[in-house]
């Protein structure tokens, strides 16, 4: 698999605390046995309830629709597995995020679908988005390596565990080839384990 | 130095340490429903790779089956959905999977199904793609949501990289009084530490509350640890978990009885174990709580206030404010007396037989509001043809509730069980985010299955309590 570092891209900020998974892409587009076609609802209800209020969400705003480097703040997926949220926000472009902190599961299916999450203080954050609102195309970048992100002419650091950053490095973030490398180790720690013999 | 259920369960399942610095876990078992399995079949099938260890995964339909007849009847007439249900169904078979289907009546929600058909047990790693999967950890497992990229390495590998979690242990002493539930104790844990409180840790649920309670209530207060922030959250193995397990379809059989609870018995955290972190709550003044806003850390005391937004700073007074926004409430105000639409009782938080039969010792006698609809979920099939045989369906029906067939149904609205427009539901699941009952206006009040029963009456938020015979 590749190595992920450098993304470019204009950034697309998601203002709020614990943006929950339901939100991202509510239950019913889960109806589905393929993952295409989520890009087009993320964030589905929201657009609607703020179109109802004559606002305009982000993920609908023309300035923003080139936007890959999402931008939030705490808690950032929360709630339900779905891999389904981070699927939808990929295919509608999005290629890393930034926000102050995640939902554990949410991080992790980022990181097994190739979408670096990086984290930053709340002050950090909100400079950040209020960047992105007065420049809205102007283009950010990322680095897994250099935990940085370029903003104008400002460099901001930011972090991603040791762990996850070599895995967007040396391309094991799919950790399939390093799980299968072990067949033999899992077949005898699978014959020590007890209640291997309890399930009929 | 002693060591934790959740160190002693990690260290045992894990096969190697990774080039990442993560660790191979080995999955006892893996359980799976038609959402987020499709993609991860059909990975394999792209990659030609077989699915390794079929006996040690199970699988049902429960999230957009529906709950009522004609609608359940094959082919769904939602196309979609059952290409879902055909998927689940044809995956499961073609590859030696067991699949709990309605037509062995075995059928129900997977949380549910686990355990009642006893693949749960003490002692393993349990893995699902669903979030709610820590329910399992009430057996003394280590149990926890995957998304569908992992649904695929536990098919092709039965194992996945993990990073240890730091350990929490939330001791709840004194005891509960009448009319106070497991569920009562889940949101306030949550309320108490937080939506995201839980991130980073695995909770051990401990102390006389827990012990005194039954299996069906510590499933619930593990079922919501996520709703916490925390991943996995669990119970220690103990002679009521046993008891549930004896004589179920897939628990251990006689010959290999006194084996599996010596097992079990040793992966109980030791007395002198350490945590990373201790939290006592005390459950003597615990009433019953209701949620008011938009997460369920958004928990109240029945009689308590709800917040008013200047109590709260910066980013967390945003959150408060959008809440409201969404409920339509006033801030300070109170919950009790807001009149609810629909009455829900069901789901993998609160959808078991004891659930079902603490809404019927309130409902009976009693009508369902003429303002109000109330729906009753069961888990699973088994659980409604055991409640049928308590005669419990008859007192809902009477009530003038419905009585319906087993699945999620309206607590994530995937089949056509929905809220409309912007009614409130008083639901005995486990979230009340915005749109999350189908409609994306529709609102959510969390609460016991016994409360519910009591608003379905009054048509309101209502004090159980006075129901209590």
């Amino acid at each position: 698999m590749n190595s992920i570092d450098i993304v470019k891209g204009s950034g697309v900020p998601v203002r709020g605390n614990d943006i929950d998974t339901d939100r991202i892409i509510p239950a019913r587009f889960l109806k589905c046995v393929t993952f295409e076609g989520l890009g087009a609802n993320a964030f589905a209800d929201d657009i609607a309830g703020l179109a109802a209020q004559g606002k305009v969400h982000p993920f609908r705003d023309p300035a923003y629709k080139n936007g890959s480097i999402l931008v939030s703040n705490q808690n950032f997926g929360c709630g339900s597995s779905r891999e389904h949220a981070p699927q939808a926000l990929k295919r509608w472009g999005i290629r890393a995020i930034i926000a102050e902190s995640y939902s554990e599961i949410f991080f992790g299916n980022c990181v097994a679908i190739g979408v670096p999450c990086y984290k930053v203080s709340h002050e950090v954050a909100d400079k950040i988005l209020a960047w992105i609102e007065a420049h809205p195309s102007e283009e950010l970048v990322t680095s897994t390596e250099s935990r940085t992100l370029k903003m104008g002419d400002e460099t901001i650091e930011l972090t991603l565990a040791d762990g996850p950053r070599g895995q967007f490095l040396d391309g094991s973030w799919h950790a399939r080839s390093a799980l299968m490398a072990n067949a033999d180790k899992v077949q005898e720690l699978a014959a020590k384990l007890p209640y291997m013999q309890f399930l009929k | 130095m002693g060591k934790s259920l959740y160190q002693k369960i990690f260290e045992s399942h894990t096969v190697a340490k990774l080039p990442s610095g993560q660790y191979q876990l080995f999955i006892g078992l893996h359980l799976c429903h038609e959402v987020t399995s499709p993609q991860a079949f059909a990975q394999l099938r792209e990659e030609g790779q077989k699915v390794l260890f079929p006996e040690r995964t199970f699988a049902t339909v429960d999230h957009i089956i529906p709950t009522t007849f004609p609608e359940r009847n094959r082919p769904l007439k939602d196309g979609i959905s059952e290409e879902m249900f055909s998927h689940i169904e044809n995956n499961t078979k073609n590859n030696g999977i067991k699949f709990f289907g309605p037509a062995t009546a075995e059928q129900g929600v997977i949380h549910i199904v686990g355990p009642e058909e006893g693949v749960t047990q003490p002692g393993m790693t349990i893995a699902c793609g669903d979030s709610h999967t820590a329910t399992h950890g009430a057996f003394g497992a280590i149990a926890f949501g995957i998304g569908t990229s992992q649904v695929a390495d536990v098919l092709a590998t039965q194992t996945l990289a993990m990073s240890p979690l730091k350990t929490r242990r939330i001791k709840f002493t004194g005891k509960l009084k009448p009319g106070v539930t497991a569920k009562d104790v889940a949101l306030a844990y949550i309320a108490k530490l937080g939506v995201n409180g839980g991130v980073g840790y695995a909770y051990e649920f401990a102390g006389p509350v827990i012990e005194e309670m039954g299996m069906e209530g510590r499933m619930t207060v593990c079922n919501m640890a996520i709703e916490g922030g925390a991943r996995v959250g669990y119970c220690n193995p103990d002679e009521k978990t046993f008891e549930y397990l004896k004589g179920r379809p897939y628990a251990p059989k006689a010959d290999k009885w006194d084996e599996a609870v010596a097992y079990w018995k040793s992966v109980a955290t030791d007395a002198d174990a350490q945590f990373d972190d201790e939290v006592e709550i005390n459950c003597d003044n615990l009433e019953p709580m209701v949620t008011w806003g938009i997460t369920p850390a958004q928990a109240i005391p029945l009689n308590g206030n709800m917040p008013k937004i200047d109590e709260f700073e910066g980013s967390e007074k945003k959150v408060i404010s959008e809440a409201y926004e969404y409920m339509g409430w006033e801030e300070g105000s109170k919950m009790i007396g807001r009149p609810i639409d629909i009455a829900f009782v069901g789901s993998c938080t609160n959808g078991r037989l004891s659930d079902l039969q603490a809404a019927a010792e309130i409902i009976k006698g009693h009508k369902v509001a003429p303002t109000v609809k109330m729906w009753v979920v069961p888990g699973s099939m088994k659980i409604k043809v055991e409640a049928e045989a308590l005669g419990l369906d008859k007192i809902f029906k009477e009530a003038g509730a419905e009585w319906r067939e087993a699945g999620c149904s309206l607590c994530l609205a995937m089949n056509p069980d929905k809220l409309k427009g912007r009614q409130v539901s008083a639901s005995s699941s486990n979230r009340n985010f915005k749109g999350r009952q189908g409609s994306p206006t529709g609102r959510t009040i969390l609460m016991s299955p016994a409360m519910v029963a009591a608003a379905a009456i009054e048509g309101c938020v209502t004090d159980v309590r006075k129901y209590i015979k």
